[in-house]
């Protein structure tokens, strides 16, 4: 892990302030998340303090301090989906999942967040499970798709 | 492969006069697929097309031309705006005027185009033709151009969009392409180049209406050492995806706009702010600024002009608030994006301290055709004081939603009842929201507003970048403005106090007026009216008090619903009603002692086990335990359960 850390390091020019958010991207698309050890090594890449790193990043919704599950599902807030009924969908998901956006369940299967619009305004509401669409969800689809993700997942 | 590079260069982009010689025009024929001796495929590729399963149908059509050993090509194109069609596809035969067929999902593949080629068209999803001099008509088949969707618009921002590869930058140049930034590099200065711009009457497309060409001059005259040009594309407004259409569909002259607008303003970077999620337009972009840069067109010296430039791509890493010129500065910086004090505006002191334009996608993408066609062309759509066109993207309950372009000065009524096709279902029409989460309503008195930003700016209505969501009757209005104040307290940055504070305080009491009276002998009921007494109030102290747009705007859809709708709001606080039935806490569900057989469904499925009873005997709702989800009365076969 570390070795990865240091060839993306590599790309950018030491101490700039400007390539932190660039650098803390391609961190996370490498490893999922943003551990605390790439924090203290990115401050002292970029010269900063580990606690405004981790105020910058806190800041933004895309960075994620916690790795995130086998299954991730994203479930579009945009304004259509909304009024297609995507709130219940979210809260069919918090409840059978038991966490909240952000987090990751505790046997590292699930984890979720909503974003804003992911361009299925057709037909929503729409959730993204591991890249996949699913569209036109209803609330009461979701526990047997869960059991059924978990299922596929605990047996694999 | 390089002599096709060579000869566009020299034959095309680089070529003296502004007629081509006539054995040029003949091999872009070519190129442009006018010409063609076997069949063309084209499938829509954007991401709304990729969530309607067009991969699946590109898989199917490449299998099916694999498994008949049919010659023909399969080309990805871009989206030509109504998403409805998605997977959209287009085949061209030899000779003949373009078909358009909608819908077509993997299954349909193989009958459609076993029918295609032995000339029998299936009729049922077929969208219609679209008529080419030169090509032969089809007979008896409806002319996909006299579509209301199609005949109503003004397609000049995205007339590319859905006809050309936008992977393939050969295909963008011999559509005309770059030639307008070649010609501005080698014949115009800087200054010149801003004069036809500011000539034209652009207009900043991101809702405020600033002339770009004003701006850029402002840029230009300040004698700085270094500029900026920044291409907003974060466009994170819910319901909004104009840009990211424009950028999936025609990156290339994005890329131009860019180009030529860093030219005028004498940048020699420049950066695209990209929202975070779009993978796929990412991807486009990025091949299509690489392309340029192999074309010589970006770089250094370029085309020996002595003029450089490079273009390159930032992600934004997620916060409204980055959409305000001095908060998108401060997260290129490498800071948290929070707004700061204008003036110095970012024209004066921008990224790092240096002028710096920051324009968006849609005005960006007028101006290679600017360059082209010359000013005059320009003014002479749209009206007087808001020249050109405007794209939307309509969502909603509407019939159509998708990607449109109409020409300033058209009335809402004609993109609602025409280009949208009007309500799903035959519901009533509620309102129309322009201008994303900060936007304020639109009713049926005010449908004749037509699209221009002075006559909006009087009846105080905001353009916004696009967003035109269509409401219907089985929306409820309070719940809809809950929805807009939970994604401002989300979105705000929380460095004023009015904003941070006023944004919570309105959510927190909105919350209350659609929430449960669990007991009205408590507080709650008397907190609610006390929280309702301030919400106006509230309001305008954000809007007078707030240090950026975000907080300013955050208020409007509650102060335009507040003044459109208010009995709806009054009845939600004084009789607990939600006329839509959407608010939960206010629903309360009772079952038909007639209808229901006890079939012991709704029972077995209630999470919070509020019905009781025998089987095969009539069920009941104890109220107090229900918490309104509804799943009883969706699962239901006997529509015994009813909702007031």
């Amino acid at each position: 892990m570390s070795t990865d850390i240091e060839s993306i390091f590599k790309k950018y020019k030491q101490g700039r302030r400007e390539y932190l958010i660039p650098l803390l991207q391609e961190i996370q698309n490498d490893l999922g998340y943003l551990s605390e050890e790439a924090i203290v090594r990115v401050g002292s890449f970029v010269g900063l303090s580990t606690t405004k790193i981790y105020g910058l990043a806190t800041f933004y919704d895309q960075f994620r301090f916690v790795p995130s599950g086998k299954v991730q599902i994203k479930i579009c807030h945009g304004t259509s989906c909304f009024l297609n009924g995507s709130q219940s969908v979210t809260d069919k998901i918090k409840e059978e999942t038991g966490i909240i956006p952000g987090q990751t369940t505790r046997d590292g299967i699930f984890s979720y967040e909503i974003v804003t619009c992911m361009g299925g305004c057709n037909n929503g509401p729409l959730i993204s499970i591991n890249g996949e669409y699913h569209t036109g969800v209803k609330p009461e689809q979701l526990p047997d798709l869960i059991r059924k993700l978990r299922f596929i997942i605990e047996n694999d | 492969m390089e002599d096709l590079k060579k000869f566009l260069v020299e034959k095309v982009l680089t070529f003296e006069s502004d007629t081509l010689l006539p054995e040029t025009e003949k091999k872009l024929q070519q190129i442009r697929r006018e010409k063609i001796s076997t069949p063309v495929i084209y499938l829509a590729s954007g991401t709304g097309s990729i969530i309607a399963g067009s991969e699946k149908t590109f898989l199917a059509i490449r299998s099916y031309l694999d498994d008949n050993g049919t010659v023909s090509d399969l080309v990805r194109v871009g989206c030509s705006g109504p998403a409805n069609f998605e997977p959209f596809l287009c085949i061209q035969l030899p000779g003949k005027n373009k078909l358009f067929f909608r819908n077509i999902t993997e299954e349909k593949v193989e009958p459609l185009l076993n029918g295609i080629f032995h000339n029998d068209i299936n009729e049922e999803d077929l969208a219609g033709q679209k008529g080419t001099r030169g090509f032969e008509m089809w007979p008896g088949i409806p002319f996909l151009e006299e579509l209301p969707f199609f005949s109503r618009q003004k397609r000049v921002v995205l007339e590319n969009c859905g006809c050309y590869d936008p992977e393939n930058i050969d295909e963008y140049i011999a559509r005309g392409g770059f030639r307008a930034f070649v010609k501005a590099i080698r014949h115009y200065t800087f200054e010149e180049v801003c004069t036809i711009v500011e000539k034209s009457g652009l207009r900043g497309r991101s809702g405020g209406g600033y002339p770009a060409g004003l701006k850029w001059k402002q840029a230009l005259n300040t004698g700085s050492s270094s500029r900026y040009l920044i291409c907003n594309a974060k466009e994170s407004d819910p319901g909004a995806f104009t840009d990211r259409t424009i950028l999936e569909s025609d990156p290339h002259r994005l890329v131009e706009g860019i180009a030529i607008a860093s030219y005028a303003i004498g940048a020699s970077s420049a950066l695209i702010f990209l929202r975070y999620g779009s993978e796929h337009a990412r991807f486009r972009i990025q091949k299509a600024i690489d392309n340029a840069r192999e074309y010589g067109l970006l770089g250094h010296n370029i085309f020996q002009s002595g003029y450089n430039l490079d273009i390159e791509i930032r992600i934004e890493p997620g916060a409204f608030v980055c959409g305000e010129e001095t908060a998108l500065i401060s997260s290129l910086e490498g800071k948290r994006g929070m707004p700061k004090l204008k003036p110095p505006y970012p024209t004066t002191a921008g990224l790092f301290g240096k002028p710096t334009v920051i324009n968006n996608v849609e005005t960006l993408m007028n101006v290679p055709l600017i360059m082209q066609n010359g000013p005059e062309w320009y003014r002479s759509l749209g009206t007087e004081k808001s020249p050109g066109t405007k794209v939307f993207a309509i969502t909603g309950k509407c019939r159509i939603t998708g990607v449109v372009e109409v020409e300033m000065g058209t009335e809402i009524k004609t993109i609602l009842e025409d280009i949208a096709d009007g309500i799903k279902e035959g519901k009533e029409f509620k309102a129309i929201q322009l201008g994303g989460a900060s936007g304020s309503f639109i009713t049926s008195d005010n449908l004749d507003i037509t699209i221009d930003y002075e006559v909006m700016k009087e009846k105080n209505i905001s353009m916004g970048a696009g967003g035109f969501v269509v409401v219907d009757e089985n929306t409820c209005m309070v719940d809809l403005v809950r929805y807009y104040m939970e994604f401002m307290r989300n979105g705000s940055c929380g460095k004023c106090i009015p904003c941070r504070e006023g944004t919570g305080r309105m959510l927190e009491i909105l919350e209350g007026v659609i929430r449960k009276p669990s007991n009205d002998d408590s507080g709650t009921t008397l907190e609610r009216f006390k929280g309702v007494m301030q919400l106006e109030n509230i309001a305008s102290v954000m809007k007078d008090t707030s240090l950026c747009g975000l907080g300013q705007t955050a208020p409007n859809p509650f102060i335009s619903a507040l003044k459109n709708f208010r009995e709806e709001f009054e009845e939600h606080i004084f009789d607990r009603k939600c006329r839509a039935n959407i608010c939960r806490g206010l629903r309360t569900f009772s079952i038909d002692v007639d209808k229901c057989t006890g079939c012991t469904a709704c029972a077995s499925k209630c999470p919070v086990n509020a019905i009781y009873g025998t089987r095969l005997q009539p069920f009941f709702i104890v109220v107090e335990k229900c918490t309104g989800c509804g799943i009883c009365f969706d699962i239901c076969k006997f529509s015994a359960i009813t909702v007031k």
